[in-house]
């Protein structure tokens, strides 16, 4: 009889190991697939030198003036000088300390996030900060200075614009995508045809038509505050697009779970908020976060009725006739920040997932 | 008026103009097992659906308990905190945990409090032999196991009728039993039961009455014993040779 002999376990090969096969296997596996890699790598050459060279080997920090850049690199001394409007637009420079205030306690409360474990406490929380973070903004209470929404500006805005679209579509979205799949034929077709109108134009003309033509019903005299209109426009865009993101996360659901909600006895929105939503959520959490990294991009339209955003300050600082043609360092500073934005933003998803994964499973 | 506790008199079910429920007349007694069987689409998981209300019916009227089925949400509200559901493909909630499963209904329903609802939950869970899982999730259980807490969920609102839609055509051979166990200690416990169900041998032992269906209608309703040594019609005859042939 055969005796079951446990074999012995052996190092792999050492050429199938290391970072030699892997460049081999990865990267020269075939002509085609070498031509592509000495093309990149020539691709990159042209490219990388040349910008550290600019950006940062010849690049010039310090100083005050334009006349502190001498080396023929950036000059970052540009942005230096230029950063609290980039950051903060026509703040009035006295009152920026709100602003610094309200990010402060933006940090203080992700801080707290991490130990309240309580949902209702943490929600509760996120409303009175929004209030407070309105009121030191905004002004006008508590003998701050109300600081008009003309004035606001830079990254400020574009953070605004951007929190109040995603905040506030996202609910939206959620009642527009449940309506969508009511069984009420009149509901359903309000949410359709809202969602296929908004889906059928581009955010410029629902810029325009918040901006421009709705102005057109308000009674004579009526005036409402341009930011305010921008943000309607946009919060109505987004929703649209969150509630199909969302319907598609619900038509993942089967049948069985609203079926088990319903045997158990749970109302039409303990089963949809409780049971369902959840769910749908999880599957849709990588769309909708593209769906908002689109809309913080998307930001920067509102320079086209007249707000000025984080991009439209690289313009209107570079043409300080001290400063004129610095776009170029303007433009690489805003698109970094743009980038870091939205980086986060598609790590902290990435995040959400795995969260959700460890969950079910 | 009567101690039925189930009570279906001419129940007509149309999907569209596919007519799957035919005159259905059938009484259930406070107590009873009943086990319904037939052949594949003849409409039983369709009947026991409209107990509870998961399918609406355009003829006919169904009483639970006292009250009378209808579009009311109130009434239908009450007759699902008063019938249970098990159903084949177990139904859980994956995002929540097995105790969240259970404890769901209880707290948002019936609004108590958490803690009583945990114990109540715990008990059941133990009653069916998986209360060390119940921090798992859903996805983490066998399938057998999944039923089980399924029917633990479904006994946390003490129901007064039990509907169990084939239970274990779901399930691996080796798990069958332990999901049929469970449920021949609740028969004896004396909960009215109705079960679509094909394992011959639980309706032997536990039903009080055997329905055979067969395109929408009732054929043949008997206890156990004539069902099986005695069968009417062709129909039956025909089905019990094919289900017990192996
Ligand atoms: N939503 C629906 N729309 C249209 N027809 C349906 C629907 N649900 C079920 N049917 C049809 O109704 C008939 C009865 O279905 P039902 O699910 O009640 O059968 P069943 O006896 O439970 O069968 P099985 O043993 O396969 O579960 C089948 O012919 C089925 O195709
Ligand atoms: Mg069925």
């Amino acid at each position: 009889m055969a005796i079951f002999e446990q074999k012995k376990t052996r190092t792999a090969p050492s050429n199938t190991q290391g970072i030699i096969p892997w460049i081999r296997e990865n990267l020269f596996s075939s002509p085609l697939n070498s031509i592509m890699t000495f093309l990149g790598i020539v691709f990159l050459y042209w490219i990388i030198p040349p910008f550290v060279q600019w950006a940062y080997i010849d690049a010039n920090f310090s100083g005050t003036t334009r006349e502190a850049c001498t080396s023929g690199g950036a000059c970052w001394v540009f942005v230096k000088m230029k950063m609290d409007m980039f950051m903060y637009g026509f703040y009035p420079q006295n009152e920026i300390w709100r602003l610094k205030t309200a990010l402060g306690l933006f940090i203080v409360l992700l801080v707290a996030f991490k130990f309240i474990r309580n949902y209702k406490i943490s929600f509760l929380l996120l409303n009175i900060y929004f209030l407070v973070a309105f009121i030191l903004v905004n002004g006008g209470f508590f003998g701050l200075e109300h600081i008009p929404t003309d004035k606001w500006g830079g990254l400020m805005l574009t953070v605004v614009v951007a929190a109040v679209g995603i905040i506030c579509s996202f609910p939206i979205g959620i009642i527009v995508a449940f309506g969508r799949a009511s069984d009420l034929p009149i509901i359903r077709s309000i949410c359709i045809t809202y969602v296929e109108f908004i889906r059928g134009v581009p955010l410029i003309t629902i810029l325009f038509m918040s901006s421009i033509i709705l102005p057109l019903f308000f009674p004579e005299g009526m005036t409402f505050d341009k930011l305010l209109r921008a943000l309607i426009g946009i919060t109505l865009f987004q929703a649209a697009y969150v509630a199909e993101i969302i319907r598609g996360g619900l038509q993942s659901i089967s049948k069985g779970q609203y079926e088990a909600a319903d045997a158990v006895g749970l109302s039409y929105w303990q089963k949809m908020l409780l049971v369902i939503l959840p769910q749908a959520l999880k599957v849709a959490i990588p769309n909708l976060v593209g769906a908002f990294i689109s809309l913080f991009q998307d930001t920067t339209l509102v320079l086209i009725i007249g707000l000025f955003d984080l991009l439209a300050m690289v313009r209107i600082t570079a043409a300080d006739s001290t400063w004129l043609g610095m776009e170029t360092e303007g433009y690489v500073f805003v698109t970094f920040i743009f980038w870091a934005f939205c980086f986060t933003m598609s790590r902290y998803s990435q995040k959400l997932e795995r969260q959700f994964d460890t969950n079910l499973r | 008026m009567s101690e039925n506790i189930v009570e279906i008199k001419n129940l007509n079910k149309w999907y569209g103009e596919f007519h799957v429920l035919k005159d259905i007349n059938l009484s259930v007694k406070k107590g009873e097992i009943i086990v319904v069987c037939g052949p594949s689409g003849s409409g039983k998981s369709t009947l026991i659906r409209c107990i509870n209300y998961l399918e609406k019916f355009q003829e006919g009227s169904i009483v639970v308990d006292g009250v009378q089925l209808s579009d009311d949400i109130k009434k239908i509200k009450a007759i699902r905190e008063d019938v249970a559901m098990v159903f084949q493909h177990f139904n859980l909630f994956p995002h929540l945990s097995i105790l969240d499963n259970l404890t769901l209904a209880p707290i948002w329903v019936k609004k108590k409090p958490k803690k009583e609802a945990v114990a109540t939950a715990m008990k059941f869970l133990e009653r069916v032999g998986i209360a060390d899982q119940a921090d798992k999730y859903p996805n983490q259980l066998s399938g057998g196991q999944q039923q089980r807490v399924a029917i633990a969920r479904s006994l946390c609102k003490n129901p007064n009728v039990m509907l169990f839609d084939e239970p274990t055509s779901a399930l691996d051979p080796e798990m069958v039993s332990e999901v049929l166990d469970v449920m021949i200690e609740l028969a004896q416990e004396g909960r009215t039961m109705i079960c679509v169900t094909h394992e011959m041998g639980f309706a032997k032992k536990v039903a009080d009455r055997i329905i055979f269906m067969d395109a929408g209608q009732i054929v043949e309703e008997n206890t156990p014993q004539e069902f099986f040594s005695n069968p009417e019609s062709d129909r039956l005859k025909l089905f019990l040779e094919q289900i017990l042939s192996h």
